[in-house]
Formats: structure tokens, C-alpha cells, sequence
């Protein structure tokens, strides 16, 4: 199968690589930038696992081709907070018990920061609709938008 | 702080590699020279393989190997079913790695295609020619067991898997006697259990050595170990499982399947690490399914509400093979239950295992107590409304009274500890319940709908006694190993058998180490999962791991208290029966000031320089703990809904649970399991099912048709407790992962059904669709 260029910055690091036309995002980060900290969850667009931020807005990084990310800038998980220190998200996550197994955290966390970021100071009713399109089967949500709404104050202040 | 480390609720340990992506799950490994596999899967529910051609696909690019069932038939023995289900006639049918001449429901696998990248190896899959013959399939158990139904496989007659019978009193008598029966056909649906991580393997075979290594998504890495040196004819010493980080399983990675060992197989025959992942829709196929049950119930009562006797006959759908500890979920897990917390004199159960052209079915969170507690709340609930009274008072009237130390029911079981009224007290006094019934009455004046529902439930867990699983035919043990080991500095490293997965232990079994010989909690590191560094133990399920690994990990960390104080005493020049311990520290009695640390004493018997005549160096211990019996968690839950009467909508409005499952090791973690587990009860009881057409397709084949919770249909859950420790636990500790999942659905099923009844609605089928109220609301 022909092969195009693409470049992608991930985290801030550039992966200038060839790749199929076909070749999801998810799988340039995983399997060419070696980050396997984004998620596959389903096959179907609906478990929000592999979200991540393309030039800052979240995206399901298993619906988008990594050519249509050409010359984008990717943050995943790995790159949420400079290295050594945590998001607040990440914090909130943390201290409230939002997680138990953890396989839908950096995709829960990713639209987490896509909700504070276009509503800094959401209530429990906008938190649990900005995040209905990530699934977690372990924690039933509640501590998860306990850490949002946590993560949302600590910004704030 | 050690005195106080147990019943805090710190922060888990595990979840800074959780929360930075840094943690490493099956899927997320790779070995030089890593080969990819992909199955290929029957398209149809039943049906004759009558030509395979893979010769296209051999020669696509990348691709390195293709294989069949008569590649595979003489390498790999039969997937084991491991619960063989005594004094029930069980029918274990071959179940084939791959198929060779038959497939028996649509994910059975017919071949398997290893390529250099995962995208090569999907594609070759379509370069697979198969030829079918297809043959009537049935999916539904009821049906399935009719003498017209296809027969799935040559020596099952009627497919039946198995007939299991409990009994206990005179039912006969009780239903004659009887001034009420009320009766209900109860339909557990088959659920997904939809564990956010998607099952893989990763296999790598070093010929030289003959050693295999299995990086596996497994709830049980030495039983996996165990059941893949059976099918490969890898010796166990010679075999590695290692679970790494394991996202979830809710039952549905207990079970050792076929996709592992064609994996295994794969690397083997390639002498190349090979890894498998399966797509969330190759889960929804052939990751194993939940309950499938349908239930013929009646119930005897007096007039007052007292109950006499219970009769039920269940039709279990088993899926097309028996997955490994199958025939013990519908049968010991569920009927050995139906006293529930209740007295009941009589009952009569008679469960039908049933083949169908399904996935096959396993444990899902619960695994047959919620099908026990359901169908026993459910005609509670019946009951009250025949006898005119409120179904909490039923539920009082029935309850088995308060008991510290074992308590016989009907169907042979001992109850360890319980104050089951008190607990259904709490939580109607939490809600204040006649209060909420005026609200309702209030209400339902205005025209709105609101339903209060309850559940008590309790449940066995913390399995079991191995004598008893040998009584019962669950081929192993169930008993946990523990090895603490104190390094020269007085850091701990615990190694257990058990393997959590997302519940939490790294840290709660710190907490238990810190608190029982005086350590900073963040001076211990529990490992697990990996069965060349663990000790073996049974796995993590049945809300088994801090009752029965918990109590192997407290009585390890005892038996090195008890070697420090030898230790101590030789040191301070004192006599062993003088030696008190206090947080850490051993002193002389009466002379706090001569006293030894735990890490002076590690220290010192790892130079092992002065030691006691006769006491070997090191400070380690390890344990084997057989649980004398089960642990018996309970408790009561109210859920309250409204129902729109217009679009037939159930919105949730309050939920509530007290649970005690004995002293709380970590109080936030009990709390986080309770939230989860009631979600997944809520999810059966108003959006989940999977569902099968008449061809055996499997039409809620991605998260697109499965409707599973998501947070903006939820309402918060106020989790309270009550503690009653059990008696025989070291530390009272019972178990919590599954309590929520098994009262939920039924507390649900009871609000809904509440707010209904002024339309006269008497039954209806999960889960609770806006069609579904509306069709019952509208009696069409």
C-alpha cells in the first residue's frame, strides 16, 4: 500500500514518519510515538478511551487519520503536564477516587480538560453531559464528577 | 500512624501510573520481533465448515502464517470447563480451540492469520475463503431444551448441560397450606459485561529453553497458568502468566479461552512473540456474556404475610460451550441462595444448564446471587401487594433475627454474622420512608409518578473452603497465599496470589501489612499477578481477594510480629513472654525505653550476626489461608424513581445504599466499589441487554446498540454502611465488590414497578425501555 509523510508533533516532539492513508491516529501515537497511554476502548467511536487534544480541541483520536492530524499538534495524556508534576485534573482524579481500573482515565481526563476549557466552572449536571461520551464501567461516574468539579475549583482559584 | 492506617481512606497507590498513562496493560506491550493475530470468526450462529481456503490470504502481504482447525486439533487439547458440577448429570461438550467441522455461534473461530502488523493481519482475514452449510441455530434456553430445538452437539439430547436440583422442607406442604401464592416468569437478560479494556495476550515461546511466557488480560494468572500447561502440554514450571495492569473484568476474564491459546499456539509453531488483541465487537462476540436466565417462580404465604415455601424452575442459557467455571454460576452461586436473608421452610429449585448457538456465559459481577436476590425480592414485592401490606414490613416480618456466629437456612448453607432488620432499619430511617411515602402520595395526587423500591440482599462470597470446592466439583482450591518479606532497611515487599484488577488492594493490603507490624504504609509494596514472583493463589473474583487473600496477608504479617518479638527479646537479653508490642515497636514490659523497632529487627535478622538458638535469619513469612467458611456481606437498598407516563422515561431520583461488609479497611475505596457495582445493577434494570434474532446474530454487536450507563442518566448514590465483622475472618473483613450489582437491579425493578402500579402493570421485562413503560403503561 502507497505511503504519504506526515509530520505530528506529539507532546512537543515532532514524528516526521510515512505512513498508510488509512492509519488512525490512535495507532500513529501507540504504535509510531511508542505512547501507549491513549486508549482503544471500542471500534465504534463510542467509549471516548482514545480522546485527545488535536491543537488543543479533543478529538477521538480513533475517527481521525493520522494525515488528517498533518502538521497538528497532539497532547495525549502523557503530555498533560510538564514531566515531574500533574494536571489538576490529574490531582482531582487522584484524590477523589476517580478511577479503579484506569483504562478510561486518560480518555476521561482529556474531555475532562475539553469541558473546563469551554466551561471553566461547570455544575454537577454540565459535568456528567460533558462527559456522557466516555464510558467507565468501575466507578458509576459519581467520584469521577467529584474530581472534575474539584479540578474545575482548584483552576479557578 | 500505623495504629490508625487501617479504616483510613488514603489515596491509591496505583493510580499515579494510571492518571500519566504510564501504566502498562497486555495491549500496550511489545517484544522485538512481535508478530500480529487476528481470529477469524463464524458469521453464522450454526453451521458445517464445508471448505476452507486460505491459500489467498497466505500469500497477502505480511501475512506469515494461517491456520486452522486441522492445523490446531492435535496440539492443543480441549478449552477445560474447571467447575464439573457433581450429582447433575453434566454433559461437558468438546469445546475446540478453533472448529473443526462445526461452528456453534456466531465468534466461534475458524481461523487464525499472523502478520507482521495488526492492519496486515485484519486484512488477510478477508482473503479467508469459507465455505458454510448452515444448520438451525436456537438462543434461547426455554426453547432450546423443547424436544423440536436444533441439537447443538451429537451426544447432548435436548441440550441439556446439566440439571441441578436444591430442595429443603416439605414444599409440597407448604404450597397446600398456603393462603397466598403468587407466581412470575422472571427473565434475566444476558448482559455484556463490557470491561473497559478489551481481552489480549501476548505469548512468547523461547524453544531453546522450552519456555513460554503469557502476558494475559486474566482475573487469574495461576489458573490460567494451570489450564494452559493442560491445553498446551507446557509443564507449569516452565510456563510464566503474568497479568500486568488489568482494566477491569467484572468476571469476564476469568475464564481461559480459545483466542489464548491459538495465540500461544501461534507463538509457538513461529518460535516469535505473537500478540492477539481483540476489538470491542470481537468482545461483544466471543468475550464471555452474564446471566441468561429464565425463571418459573412461585411463592406460598400466609395471609399475613408470612412466607412458607419457594418453587422455581430456571432454564440457564450456557452459550454454546461451557466456559470455565460456568455450571457453577446458575447452580451453587444462585439456588444454594434463595433463602436469601430471610426464613424460609420449604424450597424446591430445579436449574436446567442449556446449550444455545450463543457466546458462552460466565460470571458477570454477581454471578447468580442477583439472579437469587432478585427473584426473592421480586416476589416479596408480589407478595405485598396480594396481602395488602407495605413491602417493608413483609420484608420485617420474614427476616432472620440478628446472629453474631453462624446461622443455618434451608438449602444447607451457614451464614457467618448478620443484623439484616437492623439494616433494613437504617436505611428506611436514612430516607425516612414514610415521609417519602406521602411524597409519593402527594404525587401521585398531581399526576406525577414517583416509585419507591427496596432490596435486602445477602450474598456468599469470599470462596470458600477448598474442601467445600472439591464437594462441589470446582476443579482447584480457593484458598489465598500471602509471603510478607521485611528487607534490612525495613521496607516490605508483600507478595500475594490473588490479582486485583482496578478494586484497589496495592493499597488496601498496605494498609492491612502497615497496620499489623507497625510500618509506614508507604513502606510496603504489594506485588501480584505474575506467577514466577507470586505465590500461587486462586485469582481475584467472588469479592474473594481481602477475605480470603486479606486474611493469608494478616496472618503472614502476624507470624512475622511474632518472629520480631523472638528477635527482640534475644536482643534487649529478655524473656519472649515478656515482650510487648505497640506500633511497631517491641519492648520490655514495664520498660518502654528498652524496645527495638521493626526495622532495627529487620535489620538484624537479615545480618542475622546475634540471632536466637535455633530462629533462621531473615524476617519473612508466608501463609496458606482456607477460609473455614464463606463471608456472608449484606444489606439493604431504596431506590426512588419518576416514570413519565407521557414517554414512558424512568428517571432516576434518589438511590441509596447501606451495605456492611464487616470493618472497612479503606472506606473510599468500599465506597467507590459500591458506586460502581450499583451502576451496573442499574444498567441491567433499565438499558442493558444483548440480544440475539431468531438466526443467532448477535444484533447489540457494539457499544452502538448496547446501551451501557453513562453519567448523565445517573443520579449520585449516598452510600452508608453499618458493620457487623464476621466470625471467622481475622479481622472481620467480609467482601464489597459485588454487593452493590446484586441488590441494585432488583431495587430498581421494585421503584419501577411501584410507580406503575396505579396503571395496574404486573410484570414487565428488563431492562426498562421508554417503549417498554410505555407499551406496559398503554396495556398493549
Amino acid at each position: 500500500m502507497t505511503t504519504v509523510p506526515v509530520s505530528i508533533a506529539i507532546n512537543g516532539r515532532r514524528y516526521d514518519r510515512q505512513v498508510e492513508p488509512r492509519l488512525l491516529l490512535v495507532h500513529f501515537i501507540r504504535d509510531l510515538g511508542g505512547l501507549t497511554g491513549t486508549k482503544v476502548g471500542c471500534d465504534t467511536s463510542q467509549c471516548g478511551s482514545c480522546t485527545v487534544l488535536l491543537d488543543g480541541v479533543a478529538v477521538r483520536s480513533c475517527t481521525c487519520f493520522a494525515v488528517q492530524a498533518d502538521g497538528s499538534s497532539v497532547t495525549t495524556i502523557e503530555g498533560l503536564a510538564p514531566a515531574g508534576s500533574l494536571h489538576p485534573l490529574q490531582e482531582s482524579f487522584w484524590n477523589k477516587h476517580g478511577l479503579q481500573c484506569g483504562y478510561c482515565t486518560p480518555g476521561m481526563i482529556m474531555a475532562a480538560h475539553e469541558l473546563l476549557r469551554t466551561n471553566p466552572k461547570p455544575n454537577d449536571t454540565d459535568i456528567r453531559h460533558g462527559l456522557e461520551g466516555n464510558m467507565c464501567r468501575c466507578t458509576g461516574y459519581q467520584n469521577i464528577v467529584r474530581a472534575v468539579r474539584d479540578a474545575a475549583e482548584r483552576i479557578a482559584r | 500512624m500505623s495504629s490508625r492506617i487501617f479504616g483510613s481512606g488514603i489515596r491509591r497507590r496505583e493510580d499515579p501510573r494510571l492518571i500519566t498513562g504510564t501504566a502498562t496493560y497486555t495491549d500496550d506491550l511489545s517484544l522485538p520481533g512481535m508478530l500480529y493475530a487476528a481470529m477469524l470468526r463464524s458469521p453464522h450462529a450454526h453451521a458445517r465448515i464445508t471448505k476452507i481456503d486460505v491459500s489467498a490470504a497466505r500469500s497477502a502481504p505480511g501475512i506469515v502464517a494461517v491456520y486452522t482447525g486441522a492445523d490446531v486439533k492435535d496440539a492443543l487439547k480441549p478449552v477445560p470447563c474447571a467447575w464439573l458440577l457433581p450429582n447433575a448429570n453434566l454433559k461437558i461438550a468438546p469445546y475446540p480451540a478453533m472448529a473443526i467441522d462445526t461452528v456453534r455461534y456466531v465468534g466461534d473461530i475458524v481461523a487464525v492469520v499472523v502478520a507482521e502488523t495488526r492492519y496486515q493481519a485484519y486484512d488477510a482475514l478477508d482473503l479467508v475463503q469459507v465455505d458454510y452449510s448452515p444448520l438451525p441455530a436456537v438462543t434461547n434456553p426455554v426453547m432450546a431444551s423443547g424436544s423440536s430445538a436444533p441439537q447443538i452437539h451429537p451426544d447432548v439430547p435436548k441440550n441439556e448441560a446439566f440439571h441441578w436440583t436444591v430442595g429443603g422442607g416439605d414444599v409440597d406442604a407448604a404450597f397446600k397450606n398456603a393462603d397466598v401464592v403468587v407466581k412470575e416468569t422472571i427473565v434475566q437478560q444476558r448482559l455484556i459485561p463490557n470491561a473497559m479494556e478489551p481481552r489480549a495476550t501476548l505469548a512468547t515461546w523461547s524453544a531453546a529453553p522450552g519456555e513460554l511466557t503469557v502476558w494475559n488480560t486474566t482475573q487469574n494468572p495461576h489458573i490460567l497458568r494451570f489450564l494452559c500447561s493442560v491445553v498446551t502440554g507446557v509443564p507449569e514450571d516452565k510456563l510464566r502468566v503474568v497479568a500486568p495492569e488489568v482494566g477491569g473484568g467484572f468476571g469476564s476474564k476469568i475464564a481461559a479461552y480459545p483466542a489464548d491459546f491459538l495465540t500461544v499456539f501461534c507463538s509457538m509453531r513461529l518460535n516469535k512473540p505473537v500478540k492477539w488483541a481483540e476489538t470491542r465487537s470481537e468482545n461483544y462476540q466471543a468475550t464471555t456474556h452474564g446471566r441468561d436466565h429464565t425463571q418459573q417462580v412461585e411463592l406460598a404465604a400466609k395471609q399475613d404475610g408470612t412466607i412458607l415455601g419457594l418453587r422455581a424452575t430456571i432454564h440457564a442459557g450456557m452459550g454454546a460451550y461451557l466456559s470455565t467455571a460456568a455450571p457453577g454460576i446458575p447452580t451453587i452461586l444462585h439456588g444454594l441462595m434463595l433463602s436469601a436473608v430471610y426464613n424460609l421452610p420449604a424450597v424446591k429449585e430445579d436449574v436446567y444448564g442449556v446449550y444455545t448457538n450463543t457466546t458462552p456465559v460466565e460470571a458477570y459481577r454477581g454471578a447468580g446471587r442477583p439472579e437469587a436476590t432478585f427473584m426473592l425480592e421480586r416476589m416479596i414485592d408480589k407478595l405485598a401487594v396480594a396481602v395488602k401490606m407495605d413491602p417493608a414490613d413483609v420484608r420485617f416480618k420474614n427476616m432472620i433475627p440478628r446472629f453474631e456466629n453462624g446461622h443455618t437456612v434451608i438449602t444447607g448453607l451457614t451464614y457467618d454474622s448478620g443484623d439484616y432488620p437492623a439494616g433494613l432499619k437504617k436505611v428506611l430511617d436514612h430516607v425516612n420512608y414514610a415521609d417519602l411515602r406521602r411524597q409519593q402520595a402527594d404525587a401521585r395526587k398531581q399526576g406525577r409518578h414517583l416509585g419507591i423500591g427496596l432490596a435486602s440482599y445477602v450474598e456468599i462470597c469470599g470462596l470458600g473452603p477448598s474442601q467445600v470446592a472439591g464437594a462441589i466439583g470446582f476443579q482447584g482450591g480457593l484458598w489465598e497465599s500471602a509471603i510478607v518479606r521485611v528487607h534490612p532497611t525495613g521496607k516490605v515487599q508483600v507478595f500475594i496470589g490473588a490479582s486485583p484488577h482496578g478494586q484497589g488492594e496495592e493499597t488496601t493490603f498496605a494498609q492491612l501489612v502497615a497496620s499489623e507490624i507497625g510500618v509506614d504504609v508507604n513502606d510496603v509494596k504489594v506485588v501480584h499477578g505474575d506467577t514466577d514472583v507470586t505465590p500461587m493463589g486462586w485469582g481475584t473474583y467472588g469479592s474473594r481477594t481481602t477475605a480470603v487473600g486479606g486474611a493469608a496477608l494478616v496472618l503472614a504479617a502476624r507470624k512475622v510480629r511474632d518472629k520480631a518479638k523472638v528477635v527482640a527479646a534475644h536482643l534487649l537479653e529478655a524473656a519472649v513472654e515478656d515482650m510487648e508490642y505497640a506500633d511497631g515497636k517491641f519492648f520490655v514490659k514495664g520498660s518502654p525505653d528498652r524496645s527495638k523497632t521493626i526495622q532495627d529487627i529487620a535489620l538484624m535478622a537479615n545480618v542475622a550476626w546475634n540471632m536466637p538458638k535455633g530462629v533462621e535469619a531473615g524476617l519473612e513469612a508466608s501463609m496458606f489461608y482456607d477460609p473455614p467458611n464463606f463471608a456472608y456481606p449484606y444489606g439493604s437498598h431504596v431506590a426512588v424513581v419518576e416514570v413519565d407516563a407521557e414517554t414512558g422515561h424512568v428517571e432516576l431520583k434518589r438511590y441509596v445504599a447501606l451495605d456492611d461488609c464487616g470493618p472497612q479497611i479503606n472506606p473510599v475505596i468500599v465506597e467507590g466499589q459500591v458506586h460502581g457495582g450499583v451502576v451496573q445493577g442499574i444498567g441491567q434494570a433499565l438499558w442493558e441487554e444483548a440480544v440475539y434474532d431468531s438466526t443467532g446474530q448477535l444484533v447489540t454487536g457494539s457499544m452502538l446498540d448496547y446501551a451501557l450507563p453513562r453519567a448523565d442518566r445517573l443520579c449520585d448514590i449516598e452510600v452508608i454502611s453499618s458493620v457487623t465483622p464476621s466470625p471467622h475472618h481475622p479481622l472481620g473483613l467480609k467482601g464489597i465488590g459485588e454487593a452493590g450489582t446484586i441488590a441494585s437491579t432488583a431495587a430498581i425493578y421494585s421503584a419501577v414497578m411501584d410507580a406503575l402500579s396505579p396503571f395496574g402493570v404486573e410484570t414487565m421485562r428488563m431492562p426498562f425501555t421508554p417503549e417498554r413503560v410505555w407499551n406496559a403503561i398503554n396495556h398493549r
